[in-house]
């Protein structure tokens, strides 16, 4: 075994716990193959050869439990969580030199685990973007085409997992950012409920609209990595309050009267054809499961775009005013002043797409502009909350498609920002309801790029979603589908 | 002077620190004076992924704050942020209730040199954070100390109430007072625990449209801040009268030359582009929540002034100077707790302990006197054991921190009382007298204070004088 495409992590633990090879030996063939595939893939801003086989070595010499599940599992952290006394950059020249001197909530949960994190995964800067182009350190490739992209913003983290670089990945979610790029690289990838994971220590972008959430080749390894990461946070006061359940324990009940909303509004025009056919044909596998799918209405869904772009532009506008030279990462010493330095560090440390960003939610909060902009947008924000509680009165899930088309190619739509955005348009509105939101692969395209399914639960309802996820996956086995990466 | 035909309008924003133990949006304790940097964590220098813990003793010390202006509680508390980039704050927003103030609608009411009252509204009051410091140092760097950065501050804004530099005056005193007695903030200008900003404009008599305002800042005393606007409030008449008009603009008090001085000139208003912060959970208040703070309310400063009165039967005037300040207020009651006479008490704080203070220039606080010592003292005096007049030598033991019973023991200063002891000596006196005796018999008193002049002189005034004029009296009507 050189990768991990034929594995889960369910499997690479059975063979752990039964010795059949050390997480030593399991570390170091993941860091060769993943050193000789990110060659071309590029899916690592951030190997750490020594820090992971340190890992390996202290969870070798502690023994695995058998319901120790993650540990020794290697896996990838996206490059916006912080990571002790490891390089964490957002994918910015601004944070180029940034080590941090604390891990994430996330990190250090898994640590607990006696995880072995193999380094941090390339992302668009700051997590602004649908593609990972817009990362400083190069684009990652998707791992089905080395021509298209990988999706985005945790392009990195999906196109690691997909490739069999790593079991799974934690990814982060502000309007889609884990379930394109699942869906472009045919894995599966959850944005939990708002909430549902600690946010501390993750570089904010979109406060509002942030989740952690795991990337994984399979539904069932998807739910151990959530129940691992998963709960209340007291560094974090928005995360939830409430039991975290065991996502594995009913994950095999099947979909039998499972009540499906499907918006006519995912499918209508824009979709591609290809995109739109698999889907149905998914549709047609849940009826056979026993599920009883009805057509619904979110009427609301255009303004979701135009909503997102406003909040989590303002929110980053402010998020991102702290870079500003003096107390870490990188700083421009070469002005006179205060403001000079100011000035010169944001110029060159910031990428186009970030300032577009900044330059956006500056505008949009501005006196005389607030009322127009934010005050609309969060406006349309709970009005489409109240479109989805209505929907979920009658209904257990909804589905239809994670992006309106498969993996598009480099370079192709970083003329427009536009074209860009249009990607999230069926991904955000679910982070603007603060809902979870699954994607897994439905089917391939005639270019045999995969094509997502997603899948939206009830706030705090990853159960049911995982639930349905497992079913289509049992019946469809598309996991099987391996990637083969050159075109 | 005001000139008559203007009118001042004065609004003051009035910064008070809180004394929480920890910061408003991190666990980093609040202390002054700590070496710089070292009360500071990863939240408070604003690093990458951090989040902000809002303080929930730090709101209830806002409500505290709310409820002795006589404001009413918001609800449902939102935080917003103010955003605007300067070193000494790492996020580049202060975190604030901008949409919601904590407290609302208040009143206080001042009262005047003359003794005239009047109410001043408060328009809100609001729990924020506080920033760094900056210093400047003479090696071509500057120096950020974080020490105080996430500070709880609470801001309280008047309305437009205040019209002359002497009610500004008398605001502030009232404010200090009122916020003090709720035991959340040492309110010392000193020491910055308490900062006031001022504005100012003045109009024609007549006009209903407000002049422009003028800002003054970084003002370090209540007095000065009465002198600056006083200054201003003259410096805008002549201008006007002058046919001139007033900028908008930022000055400063100059204490030299007892004027202001421009800083800065204000061009159009600044866009600190509120928002709401989204790392923070809306907090509701609910009415438990109010009544829990309201019976965690020390006792205000109105309800001490009635309980001096109509318990202690002192007068309105004493027990107002007793609550002036928390520090005398709580000295004079647990003076009178260890067991003194509750006026005696009073008339010793009101007299012999605030001419101490105010010739040595020191707060109570600052002393070595106890109120267990006063209380020893007074005690002491009431039961006879000592005269007034060693009293006064006592009390300078007290201020040197020595025990009233120990010092009088030790220098021997027992009042005389015993009989035996004094008999004779006034037998010797009255034999020596023998004119005093017969004016004393022609009905002639003064001959009777004489005689008690020169026992006391004898005695070197150690003697009782009651059991001194028994004694005497009785000398006397024998012969």
């Amino acid at each position: 075994m050189s990768d991990f495409v034929n594995e889960t992590i369910e499997s690479v633990h059975k063979a752990l716990v039964q010795k059949e090879f050390s997480v030593t030996e399991l570390t170091q063939r993941a860091l060769d193959f993943t050193e000789k595939r990110d060659q071309d893939l590029n899916a690592f801003i951030t190997l750490d050869k020594d820090g992971a086989i340190k890992q390996a070595e202290e969870i070798d010499n502690k023994g695995i439990d058998d319901d120790n599940i993650l540990a020794g599992i290697p896996m990838g952290m996206k490059d916006n969580i912080v990571t002790k006394g490891l390089l964490t950059t957002s994918a910015s020249k601004i944070l180029s030199n940034f080590t941090p001197i604390y891990d994430a909530t996330v990190v250090e949960k898994l640590k607990a685990q006696g995880v072995v994190i193999l380094g941090k995964t390339n992302l668009d800067e700051f997590a602004m973007g649908g593609s990972t182009e817009t990362s400083y350190y190069g684009v990652t490739k998707n791992a089905w085409d080395n021509t298209k992209v990988p999706g985005g913003s945790s392009g990195g983290s999906a196109a690691s997992v997909a490739s069999g670089e790593v079991l799974y990945s934690l990814g982060s979610d502000t309007g889609g950012s884990i379930r394109q790029p699942a869906a472009y690289n045919g894995i599966v990838g959850l944005k939990p409920t708002y909430g549902r994971v600690s946010r501390w220590g993750l570089i904010a972008f979109g406060s509002s609209l942030d989740q952690i959430g795991p990337l994984t080749r399979t539904v069932k390894d998807n739910a151990l990595v959530l129940n691992a990461i998963a709960g209340v946070d007291n560094k974090d006061t928005t995360s939830a309050n409430l039991e975290v359940p065991d996502y594995t324990k009913n994950i095999e009940n099947g979909v039998a009267n499972l009540r499906i909303a499907v918006p006519k509004e995912f499918l209508a025009e824009g979709i591609d054809p290809e995109v739109k056919n698999t889907i149905n044909l998914a549709i047609e596998q849940f009826k056979s499961l026993g599920a009883i799918v009805e057509e619904v209405s979110i009427p609301h869904t255009k303004y979701g775009i135009a909503a997102y772009y406003i909040l989590g532009s303002s929110e980053a506008s402010s998020n991102l005013q702290r870079f500003d030279g003096v107390r870490y990462g990188f700083s421009d010493r070469t002005g006179k002043t205060l403001e000079e330095m100011y000035q010169n560090t944001r110029t060159e440390g910031f990428g186009e797409e970030v300032k577009r960003r900044i330059m956006l939610g500056t505008f949009a909060l501005s006196a005389g502009f607030y009322d127009a902009y934010f005050k609309k947008a969060a406006q349309v924000r709970t009005i489409l909350i109240n479109d989805f509680n209505k929907i979920f009165e009658n209904f257990d899930i909804i589905i239809g498609p994670t992006a309106p088309t498969p993996a598009f190619a480099l370079g192709s739509e970083n003329a427009d920002p536009k074209t860009m955005y249009m990607n999230d348009v069926l991904t955000i509105p679910v982070n603007l309801a603060g809902l979870p939101g699954l994607s897994i692969n439905a089917g391939f395209s005639s270019e045999h790029l995969p094509i997502g399914l997603q899948i939206i639960g009830k706030a705090f309802d990853e159960a049911t979603v995982y639930k349905a996820a497992f079913a289509f996956e049992r019946a469809t086995q598309l996991f099987k589908q391996i990637p083969g990466g050159q075109k | 002077m005001a000139y008559a035909n203007f009118i001042t309008t004065i609004g003051l924003e009035v910064h008070v620190e809180m004394k929480t133990n920890s910061k408003l949006l991190s666990p980093s304790p609040v202390n002054f004076g700590d070496a710089a940097n070292n009360n500071t964590n990863v939240i408070d220098w604003g690093y990458p992924g951090v989040l902000p813990q809002a303080n929930k003793g730090a709101l209830e010390y806002g409500m505290m704050a709310a409820l002795a202006l006589n404001m009413e509680i918001t609800r449902d508390i939102r935080w917003d942020r103010k955003n605007y980039i300067y070193p000494d704050n790492p996020k580049s927003y202060q975190t604030t209730q901008q949409a919601t103030p904590i407290g609302q609608n208040g009143k206080v009411e001042i009262t005047l040199e003359d003794g005239t009252t009047k109410t001043i509204r408060i328009k809100e009051i609001h729990v924020e954070e506080d920033a760094g410091k900056n210093t400047h140092g003479g090696d071509g760097y500057s120096y950020v100390d974080l020490n105080r950065q996430g500070t709880p501050l609470i801001e309280i804004v008047s309305e437009p109430d205040i019209t002359s530099p002497d009610e500004a005056y008398a605001y502030l005193e009232k404010l200090r007072q009122l916020i003090q007695f709720t035991g959340i903030s040492d309110v010392k200008m000193q020491e910055g625990s308490l900062r006031a900003d001022a504005n100012i404009s003045i109009r024609p008599a007549g006009s209903d449209q407000f002049g422009t305002k003028v800002e003054l800042k970084n003002i370090n005393s209540f007095s000065y801040l009465r002198t600056a606007l006083a200054f201003e409030e003259d410096r805008q008449a002549r201008e006007l009268i002058a046919g001139n008009t007033i900028q908008q603009e930022t000055r400063r008090y100059d204490e030299a030359t007892k004027s202001t001085i421009l800083m800065r000139v204000k061009e159009g208003a600044d866009d600190y582009r509120y928002f709401p912060e989204p790392d923070l959970p809306v907090v509701h208040i609910s009415e438990e929540w109010i009544n829990e703070v309201k019976n965690k309310l020390p006792e205000s400063v109105s309800d001490r002034l009635n309980r001096y009165i109509n318990d202690f039967d002192l007068s309105p005037t004493d027990a107002g100077v007793l609550t002036q300040t928390l520090i005398m207020s709580d000295f004079y009651d647990k003076t009178v707790g260890f067991g003194a006479d509750p006026k005696r008490s009073a008339n010793y704080l009101i007299g012999d302990v605030n001419a101490f203070l105010n010739e040595n220039g020191l707060e109570l606080q600052d002393t070595k006197i106890t109120p267990e010592h006063l209380s020893t003292l007074i005690k002491l005096i009431d039961d006879g054991t000592i005269s007034t007049k060693q009293a006064k030598q006592v009390f300078t033991a007290l201020t040197q921190g020595q025990e009233p019973k120990d010092y009088v023991e030790k220098n021997g200063l027992v009042q005389e009382s015993r009989v035996e002891i004094l008999q004779p000596i006034i037998a010797e006196i009255v034999d020596n007298n023998e004119q005093s005796v017969i004016d004393f018999k022609a009905g002639k008193d003064r001959a009777v204070g004489f005689l008690i002049g020169q026992i006391m002189k004898q005695t070197h005034g150690n003697a009782n004088p009651n059991v001194v004029n028994q004694i005497l009296i009785d000398e006397l009507n024998e012969r």
